[in-house]
C-alpha cells in the first residue's frame, strides 16, 4: 500500500490488522460443493511476505477474496466488502461477469459474512472500487483461463483454438462447446493466484461501464428485503440498553427492583451496562424506565465553547494520524512578502450526525459458546474483534454476518449494538434483537468531527498565488493539500482533544478542507478582482480537474449568468480519493422569508473509467444532496455531556424541499484507473453554495452550517461582511 | 391483553397487542410484515407509512389498538402475486433507491398522493412526499418514479 492509502486507513480508525479464515479446503467443498476455488493473495500479504514466499504459495490465511464455480454451474463469490446502498454489490458482479463471461444474474456474491469471506479491514475510503473491483477482476481472469486449460486437456487439444464465452469454452476449430459447469464436475481445485494477472482495459469492457440494473432491486420495492432489523430467530426476545445521564457517566448504583417485578422481564446489570430483555419492545422500555438508576458525571465541554477548546487542547505530539497530512515547501514569510494582497480568515465547522434511516441494530444468537451476530456495519472483521474483546471468546467462535444495511455513509464502522445484544442474549439464554431508536442513533452513535480552520494567504494582482498557509484543528487531513500551484506553502493538521465521540464519515474532512480552501479562494478572486473560475484556472495545472471545472461551468452556464440580491451563483471544486469534481450552485434568497434555497447544481465529476454510470449518477447526486445538510443546516448541539437536538424535529437532514435541480456530467475515462466514486462529489456543495451566497449577498458565511439568519442577522452581518 | 383484528392486505389478523404497542411494532414484531420500517419513531420520517382506509399515515404514531376492524395496506400488500404495482416497477426502472430502507414507506405515501390525485404536478409530488426522508437523496428520482407511475396509471387496473 501506498503512504496516502495508509494514511487514508488510519483517518478510519482501524486499530488492527488481523488475517483470518475461518473455512479451510476441506470446509470449503462442504460448505459449497465440489468445483474450482480461485482465490486472489492480499496486497498487505504479499507486501510483508515478499522475498519468503513466491507467489501462488499463500495459504488461505492470505487470501482477499475468491470465487467459486460450482458443478451446477453456480458462481459464488466472497468478499468481505458490504453492500449499504453504495452498489458494490452490483458492480463487483459486473467485473466478474465480465472476465469470467457469464452473465451478472448467475453470479451469488456472498458478501460481509466473517465466517465465509476473507477477511477485510472494512468498507470505507472508496476502496471497493479500485481494490475489490481489480481484485475480483484478477480473480476471475484468472479462473477463466484455469477453465480454458481444463478444457483443452478434456479435448486434448491446443488451448489457442479455445475461448470461453456465456459460461462455456468453445473450441473454434470445430464448435464443440463444454460448460463450466461439465469442467468442473466432481472436481476439487484450489488455486492460488498473484496479482500480476492481466485483465481487459476499461476501453474493451462491455459488461463493465454499463447500467446493469441493481442485484436484487426487486426485494427493495416489495419490502422483502431483510435488514438485521427484520430478522427473526426462534425464541428472539428484545432488548433495550439503559443509557447513561450523560457522556462519559459512570453507574454508581442501581435498584431493579421495580422492573424486575414486571412478568417475563429479564434485567442485566453488569458493570457500568444495564438492560433489559422481553418479548416486546415496549415492556423491555418499560422496565428500564422502572430502572432507579444513580450515574456520576463529570463536567464537560459544552457547544458554546467548542472551537476554543478546539485550538487550546493539542492532543499529543502529531498524535492519531497528525503530522502525516502536514507538509511545507517555500517560505511563508517570503511568499507573504512578495504578495500585492492577503487575507487571513477562520473557517469552523460543527458536529454533524450520519443518520442513516436504518439505525443501529443487532440480532445475537449464543449456541454451545459460539456467538453469531447479524448487524448492519462497515467493518464485519472489527465488530467481531470487539465481541471476541468484550465476549473473551477465541475468534472463531464468533460470527458476524451483515445483511445488506440501510446505509452508513461512514457512520457504522463500530460494533455497539452488536456487543449489546450479544449481552442481552447471553444473560437470556435466547436470542435477542436490539434495535436503536432513533434518539439513540443521534445520541450515542459517534459524529463527523467538528473543526477549526485557519488560512493566511497572499496574491499578486494579477492572480498569481504566493503563498498558502492552512492550520485544521481536530476535523481531520483529508484533501488538506491544496491541488492549486503554490510556491509557498505551509500545511498543517493539529489533533486535539475533543468533547464528542467522533469518527468517519462519508468523505471525512475532505469536505471541511475543501469548504474553507474553495470558499478562500473565492475571496481571494474578488480581492483581486477576477472571476473565481478563470481565478482558479489561471493557477491550475491538474488537466483532469481543470476538465472538470470546464465542463460543470459549461453546464451550469457560468459566466453568463447576473447575480442579484436575490440570486446568486458560486463555483467551487477538488481532488480527493483520486476524484475530481467541480460543482456550481445556483441559490434564491428570499429576504422577506428569510431564507436560503439551493435552487439548481451542476457538478462535474471524474473518477477515472466509470463501472456502472447509472449507480454512478445515483452516487453523485445523493452526495450532493446529502451535502445540502451539512452546508445549511446539520449541526449537532450538546452541553455538558448531553446531546440537546437527538430527535429528527430538531436535527433537521435534507428533504425533497430542500433538493434542487441537479445536473451532473460523468467524465468517463476509460484510459486510468477507477477510482471510488461514493464520497468525493460531496465535497464541493458546500462551498459552492456558500459563494453563491456571497455572490448575491456580499455576506461571506465562514461557518458550517451557513445558517440563512446568519445572513440577515445585523451583528452577524458586522463579521460576515468583506470576503 | 385484549386480542383485536387487523384487517391487513385483504386478510383478518388476530393479534394481542402490549399496552401502547403502536401498530408499526405489532406489523413488524406480531405479524411479520418487515416491509415497514422504523426510522425516526415520531412521524418524520415517513419510513413506517402504511394505508389505513387508502390514505397514508405514520404507524410507528398509531396504535394498534386504534385501528382494529379498519382496512390495512402494507408494502407486502401492493404485490400479493408477485407481480408489482406500477408504483413498484416505476422505482424499480428508475432505480429510485440507494440502499432501499425508505422504499417501502415512500412508495405506500405516493401510493395515497396517486389514489387520491392520478396526475399530480412536481410541486404536488414534492408537497406531499416531504414527510418522507431518503437519507441517501434520490429525491429526484423518486419523484420521476412517481410521475412514471402517475403516467402509466398509477393504480393497478
Amino acid at each position: 500500500m501506498t503512504n496516502l492509502e495508509l494514511q487514508e486507513l488510519e483517518q478510519h480508525t482501524i486499530e488492527q490488522l488481523r488475517y483470518a479464515f475461518d473455512v479451510n479446503r476441506r470446509d470449503l467443498f462442504k460448505f459449497l460443493g465440489a468445483g474450482l476455488v480461485i482465490g486472489i493473495c492480499g496486497p498487505t500479504v504479499l507486501a510483508q511476505e515478499s522475498g519468503r514466499r513466491s507467489e501462488g504459495q499463500a495459504t488461505p490465511e492470505d487470501i482477499a477474496s475468491w470465487l467459486h464455480i460450482g458443478s451446477d454451474g453456480k458462481i459464488t463469490v466472497f468478499t468481505g466488502k458490504v453492500e449499504m446502498g453504495q452498489n458494490i454489490r452490483t458492480s463487483l458482479a459486473q467485473h466478474v461477469a465480465e472476465e469470467l463471461r457469464v452473465p451478472v444474474d448467475s453470479i451469488a456474491m456472498v458478501m460481509g459474512d466473517t465466517q465465509l469471506t476473507p477477511f477485510d479491514m472494512g468498507t470505507f475510503g472508496s476502496r471497493s472500487t479500485p481494490q475489490m473491483g481489480t481484485q475480483l477482476r484478477k480473480v476471475s481472469a484468472s479462473a477463466r483461463e484455469v477453465l480454458i486449460d481444463m478444457a483443452a486437456q478434456h479435448w486434448s487439444v491446443d488451448r489457442a483454438s479455445l475461448s470461453a464465452h456465456d459460461g462455456a469454452v468453445v473450441n473454434s476449430k470445430n464448435g464443440e462447446k463444454i460448460t463450466y459447469s461439465a469442467l468442473t464436475k466432481g472436481e476439487k481445485i484450489i488455486k492460488v493466484i498473484g496479482r500480476d494477472v492481466v485483465v481487459a482495459p476499461a476501453s474493451n469492457w462491455h459488461v463493465a461501464g454499463i447500467n446493469v440494473p441493481k442485484v436484487a432491486g426487486k426485494s427493495f420495492v416489495t419490502g422483502d428485503h431483510q435488514y438485521t432489523s427484520d430478522i427473526t430467530r426462534l425464541g428472539m426476545l428484545q432488548g433495550k440498553v439503559l443509557r447513561p445521564s450523560a457522556f462519559n457517566a459512570t453507574l454508581t448504583s442501581l435498584d431493579t427492583g421495580g422492573a424486575e417485578k414486571l412478568p417475563n422481564v429479564q434485567v442485566v446489570h453488569d458493570g457500568n451496562f444495564a438492560g433489559a430483555v422481553a418479548a416486546d419492545s415496549q415492556i423491555a422500555t418499560k422496565a428500564l424506565d422502572l430502572l432507579k438508576a444513580q450515574w456520576n458525571a463529570p463536567s464537560q465541554p459544552s457547544e458554546a465553547e467548542l472551537f476554543d477548546f478546539l485550538r487550546r487542547n493539542p492532543e499529543g505530539n502529531g498524535g492519531g494520524f497528525g503530522g502525516r497530512g502536514g507538509h511545507e515547501t517555500g517560505s511563508i514569510d517570503a511568499g507573504m512578502a512578495s504578495a500585492n494582497k492577503k487575507l487571513e480568515q477562520t473557517y469552523t465547522v460543527a458536529y454533524i450526525a450520519h443518520t442513516p434511516l436504518e439505525p443501529r441494530a443487532a440480532v445475537a444468537e449464543w449456541s454451545d459458546g459460539r456467538l453469531t451476530v447479524w448487524t448492519g456495519t462497515q467493518r464485519p472483521f472489527g465488530v467481531r474483534d470487539e465481541l471476541v474483546e468484550a465476549f473473551h471468546l477465541p475468534p472463531d467462535h464468533v460470527r458476524v454476518i451483515v445483511p445488506d444495511t440501510g446505509s452508513g455513509y461512514g457512520g457504522k464502522h463500530t460494533g455497539d449494538a452488536a456487543v449489546e445484544a450479544a449481552r442481552l442474549a447471553k444473560a437470556a439464554g435466547k436470542p435477542v434483537k436490539v434495535v436503536w431508536t432513533r434518539q439513540e442513533e443521534l445520541t450515542w452513535a459517534y459524529f463527523r468531527p467538528a473543526g477549526v480552520i485557519d488560512i493566511k494567504s497572499g496574491v499578486r494582482d494579477d492572480g498569481t498565488l504566493v503563498a498558502w498557509e492552512f492550520h485544521n484543528y481536530n476535523s481531520g487531513p483529508a484533501a488538506i493539500g491544496t491541488p492549486y500551484n503554490i510556491a509557498n506553502q505551509r500545511i498543517e493538521f493539529h489533533p486535539t482533544k475533543y468533547p464528542l465521540r467522533q469518527g468517519s464519515y462519508r468523505g471525512l474532512a475532505a469536505t471541511a478542507n475543501h469548504f474553507a480552501r474553495e470558499s478562500h479562494m473565492d475571496a481571494l478572486a474578488h480581492l483581486v478582482d477576477m472571476d473565481p473560475l478563470q481565478f482558479r484556472l489561471k493557477n491550475m495545472n491538474d488537466p483532469r480537474l481543470r476538465a472538470a471545472f470546464e465542463a460543470a461551468a459549461s453546464r451550469f452556464g457560468w459566466g453568463k449568468l447576473r447575480p442579484s440580491e436575490e440570486r446568486g451563483f458560486g463555483i467551487a471544486g477538488g481532488i480527493e480519493k483520486a476524484g475530481y469534481i467541480a460543482t456550481c450552485a445556483e441559490v434564491a434568497i428570499d429576504r422577506s422569508a428569510q431564507t436560503v434555497k439551493i435552487v439548481r447544481v451542476a457538478a462535474a465529476f471524474d473518477c477515472g473509467a466509470i463501472v456502472n454510470p447509472n449507480g454512478l449518477r445515483n452516487q453523485v447526486s445523493g452526495s450532493i444532496v446529502q451535502g445540502i445538510g451539512g452546508a445549511l443546516f446539520e449541526a449537532i448541539h450538546f452541553q455538558n455531556g448531553k446531546i440537546l437536538n437527538p430527535r429528527l424535529s430538531e436535527y433537521r437532514v435534507p428533504r425533497f424541499r430542500d433538493t434542487p435541480k441537479i445536473d451532473v456530467e460523468i467524465i468517463d475515462r476509460k484510459d486510468v484507473p477507477s477510482a471510488g466514486a461514493g464520497e468525493t462529489p460531496i465535497v464541493g456543495l458546500a462551498p459552492a453554495v456558500g459563494n453563491a451566497i456571497f455572490n448575491a449577498t456580499g455576506i461571506r458565511l465562514r461557518a458550517l452550517p451557513m445558517l440563512a439568519t446568519n445572513i440577515f442577522d445585523q451583528h452577524q452581518q458586522a463579521t460576515s461582511r468583506g470576503l | 391483553m385484549a386480542t383485536i383484528t387487523l384487517l391487513v392486505n385483504g386478510n383478518e389478523r388476530k393479534v394481542e397487542p402490549a399496552p401502547e404497542e403502536s401498530l408499526l411494532s405489532a406489523l413488524r414484531n406480531k405479524l411479520g410484515l418487515t416491509g415497514t420500517k422504523y426510522g425516526c419513531g415520531e412521524g418524520q420520517c415517513g419510513a413506517c407509512t402504511v394505508l389505513i382506509d387508502g390514505r397514508s399515515v405514520r404507524s410507528c404514531l398509531t396504535p394498534a389498538a386504534t385501528v382494529a376492524n379498519k382496512k390495512i395496506t402494507t408494502i407486502e400488500g401492493l404485490s400479493p402475486n408477485g407481480s408489482l404495482h406500477p408504483l413498484q416497477q416505476a422505482f424499480l426502472d428508475e432505480e429510485a433507491f440507494q440502499c432501499g430502507y425508505c422504499t417501502p414507506g415512500m412508495i405506500m405515501s405516493a401510493h395515497a398522493l396517486l389514489s387520491t390525485n392520478p396526475n399530480p404536478t412536481e410541486e404536488q409530488i414534492i408537497q406531499h412526499m416531504n414527510g418522507n426522508i431518503c437519507r441517501c437523496g434520490t429525491y429526484p428520482r423518486i419523484v420521476a418514479a412517481i410521475q412514471q407511475a402517475s403516467a402509466t396509471g398509477g393504480k393497478r387496473q
